[in-house]
Formats: structure tokens, sequence, C-alpha cells
């Protein structure tokens, strides 16, 4: 059930939004589903400072403003804010690298908790592990805040083409791999036989424009995230509606033209191979 | 048997391997060039603003919208079954619906994910097998029912399954769940067209 509901966001893009008016703005360009966070990776990355889980007065006013699903972030192994954000109400926790970890060793166990959970993973280790704590949906981590879709890519190509590597091992390489992605051995044999994750792949960190979303699709996400690269564009409103039509229509290259005619300045960003504060590398 | 999926966004692959598993041919649906040809159509579940907003921009909906209203048979779960209602009681400003069964619905109706829930329903006409484990995921209600419209099953009172001639529609999962009885029933229907 709680997979159910990261089922039904595949195919959509989930949007960031720091207030009730940039929520709106994401559900009338038809994202599926909204992050609610006081501030976006992009600024989180400019100010420095610990970053925490957003005010709940904050949270809850996007939850008022839409009827659409609404995503909120806690820090690496801070299950309080986690407690916190499930007594809120949220549809989804995203245990995330975007906040100051809160844990060096451990994330949440999130089976106890009735709310589904989406953490990042630059890996199918990683991933596996995430699953095996209780996560119901995976994303790819990318480089938040950077508008810079390498990382995403370099995670997304990581992630599967290790999946694809485990379809046609032999049984005794299934060991192998388990010791080597450091991931319980009955979730890879698990991977061998469905050829897939057991969970949705969504794709996140860097997707700044109509084009990005349509390669990662095309690499084999699911869905995607956008953070800073919506409401650190010229115009927000077409850039989100030109995102999520490109998403849908990813392998139309007509369509994700019509929609990237015109749109103004993406985010500026920054080179993710520059960057020193990798988020990516938060998460273990 | 020729059956589109609507595969504009939601959980379109469920459905298009239970309908293959029940034996049709699965056509995905995004551009009104699609439609041609088809038999039915699934409207799967996902987010029915975003849906209806992607129908809008692909220039899908009168064609659509067309297709339903000369009797092709459509099958609606979740958020497929809002977009099929003649209602929409709490719907986004400007969303539309294609008014194929005559119900009216409400979003979200059940709450927020926390109250999603699973239950064991009898259902009327699925033969046997049992009852049907449904899935329920920030379900819509069906608050008013026409008066040509069967409810084949409900929750505590309030129907979940209903149909009007060759439309379904489901406030459930059944993509989501191993039984595909629903989806062969919507296949006799296709047939009998």
């Amino acid at each position: 059930m709680k997979r159910g509901l990261a089922e039904m966001l595949r195919g959509g893009v989930v949007m960031d939004v720091v207030d009730a008016e940039q929520a709106k703005v994401a559900e009338d360009a038809g994202a599926v589903a909204v992050m609610a966070l006081e501030r976006v990776p992009s600024d989180i990355r400019r100010d420095g400072g610990v970053a925490r889980m957003s005010d709940p007065s904050m949270i809850e006013e996007i939850m008022a403003a839409v009827t659409i699903p609404v995503m909120a972030k806690a820090r690496i192994g801070h299950l309080a804010e986690a407690q916190v954000l499930e007594s809120l109400g949220v549809d989804f926790i995203d245990e995330s690298e975007v906040l100051t970890p809160a844990d060096q060793a451990h994330h949440i166990d999130k089976w106890p908790f009735t709310v589904p959970f989406v953490c990042g993973a630059t890996n199918l280790g990683e991933a596996l592990r995430r699953i095996s704590e209780g996560a119901a949906m995976i994303r790819s981590k990318g480089e938040a805040g950077t508008g810079d879709v390498q990382e995403a890519v370099r995670h997304l190509r990581s992630i599967l083409g290790d999946l694809r590597r485990i379809g046609t091992a032999d049984s005794a390489e299934l060991y192998a791999w388990a010791k080597q992605l450091q991931a319980p051995v009955q979730l890879v044999q698990e991977l061998a036989e469905t050829g897939r994750l057991p969970v949705p792949l969504f794709c996140a960190g860097g997707i700044a424009t109509p084009a990005d979303a349509s390669l990662v699709m095309q690499l084999g996400a699911e869905a995607v995230f956008v953070g800073s690269g919506i409401f650190k564009s010229s115009d927000p409103a077409r850039m989100a509606a030109a995102i999520v039509e490109a998403t849908t229509h990813f392998r139309d290259a007509a369509i994700v033209a019509k929609v990237s005619r015109g749109l103004g300045a993406a985010m500026r960003g920054l080179d993710a191979a520059t960057v020193e504060l990798k988020l990516a590398e938060r998460g273990w | 048997m020729k059956v589109g999926v609507l595969a504009l966004q939601g959980d379109v692959a469920e459905h298009a391997s239970a309908l293959a598993d029940s034996g049709a041919h699965v056509v995905e649906v995004r551009l009104p060039g699609h439609l041609a040809g088809l038999d039915g159509i699934v409207l799967p579940g996902g987010e029915s603003t975003t849906i209806s907003k992607l129908l809008e921009l692909a220039g899908l909906f009168e064609p659509l919208a067309e297709r339903l209203a000369e009797g092709m048979p459509a099958f609606g779960t979740c958020a497929g079954m809002i977009l099929l209602a003649t209602e929409i009681v709490d719907g986004h400003p400007g969303q539309r619906s294609f008014g194929a069964i005559d119900i009216g619905v409400r979003r979200n109706a059940f709450g927020r994910q926390r109250q999603s829930f699973e239950a064991s329903l009898e259902v009327d006409g699925v033969g046997p097998g049992g009852p049907f484990d449904a899935v329920f995921i920030r379900a819509p209600a069906v608050e008013r029912v026409g008066p040509a419209v069967a409810v084949l099953a409900d929750v505590d009172g309030r129907p979940v399954l209903c149909r009007q001639g060759p439309v379904l529609v489901a406030a459930f999962h059944p993509e989501l769940s191993e039984d595909t009885r629903l989806h062969r029933l919507f296949l006799d229907t296709c047939e009998g067209m």
C-alpha cells in the first residue's frame, strides 16, 4: 500500500516548493506532487549552515493549498523529524541528503511508519540498503541544487547498469553481488528474477530543462524530481508545465522541442564536477 | 482484441501487464492517433489533475470524449474513475471529465495517504475466486449514483465499483493486486461490443 502511492506518481514530476503560492503554480502546471521545504537546494548550498526539517506551519499551509500529494524532508537518521512529519499527515517523507545528516551511520528504520518514505541512492547497493530499511521509493541522487544533470545521469546509469548485469548473473554470482553491493542476498536474488527494483525508481538532482527530463526518462527513470530547476528559472510556471509535458512525451523529440521553445533562462547552475560540497556523498 | 491504456501519467505498466496476461493486445495512448482501432480503453490510477492537464495539452480530450460518446468500452481506476464521471464534486478549477458514467465523485474523499487502506470486497458478477482484495490509495468516493448505474461493490455502504453499460469504474486499484478478474470482466465487455 505504501508502494502503491509511489506507483501512482510514475510518469510525473515532483516539484520543490517553498510556499503555498509556489505549490499552486506547481499544481496548475501538472505536478503529481510537491515537496514542501523552506529553502530549495541551491539556496541551502549558498547559505550554508545546518539544514533541518521545515517549520510544520509552513508544511501545513502547503497541504491546505493543494489537493495533490505533499512530501516533506527529514534529515538522514532523524527519526523524530520523521515522526513529526508523519503526525502532520504528509503523504511521503523524503529522508534526504539535501538536509544536514543527523546520524553518520544509520538511516531511519522506516518499517514502523505508516507513511511511505523515499530515499536517495547513488548506486544499486545504496538503493537496496534503503529498500531493506523500508523505503517505498528510490530516487537517484544526482547533485541537488546544481542544475547540472551529469551526476543524475551517472547515478541512474550506475543503478540500472548493475541491475542489467545482475540479470545475466548465475546463482553463485548473486552471492558475490550481494557482498559487493553490501546488500541482502534475498533482494539481489529478487532483482535477478524480476529485472527491476521492487519499488519505483525516480530521478533527482540537477534536472533543469525539458530535455534533461526526457534524457533521464529515456535512461530508465520512472518519474522526476525537480528542485531548484523550476523556481530558479526566469518563468517558473512555463518551465514547470514544459517539464511535465516533456516527462510524459519523453520519447517524442518533436514535443520536447515544442515545449522547449522560448522558455527563457533555465537556472544558472553550477558545474557539479567542481562543487566542493557533494550532497550525494551523504548516506551510508 | 486491441485495448489502449491512457499512458500520460500513473500506473500504466500494471494495467498493461494485467491486460496482456488476460490475452489483450495492449497499446499505450499518448496522442490522438493512438486511439485508432481500439476496442476499449483503460484510464489508470495517477493524479487526476495532472492527467486532465496532459489530456488537454496532447489534444486528446476531445477525440477521446468522442470515442466514449460513441460507446467505446472504458475501465477507470481511481484517477481514471474521476475522469470518467459526470461530476467531480471538488475538482481543480477548470478540471473537465468525460461524463461517461452517471456518478458524482469526490477526490481524496477517504483522506490522505495515512488513511489509505485495503479491503476485502464481495463483488457481483466476477465469477469464482472469493472476495476481491482491493487497495485504496488516497481514494475518491462516489457520492451520487445515477439511475442507470449498477453498484457492483461497496465499502460500508459507499459504492467503490460501478458499471453503466460499457463503462466500469473502481475507486481502488485492481491493477495492484494479482487478481485479474476485473480486467477480464472488462475485456468481456470489449468483446461483446
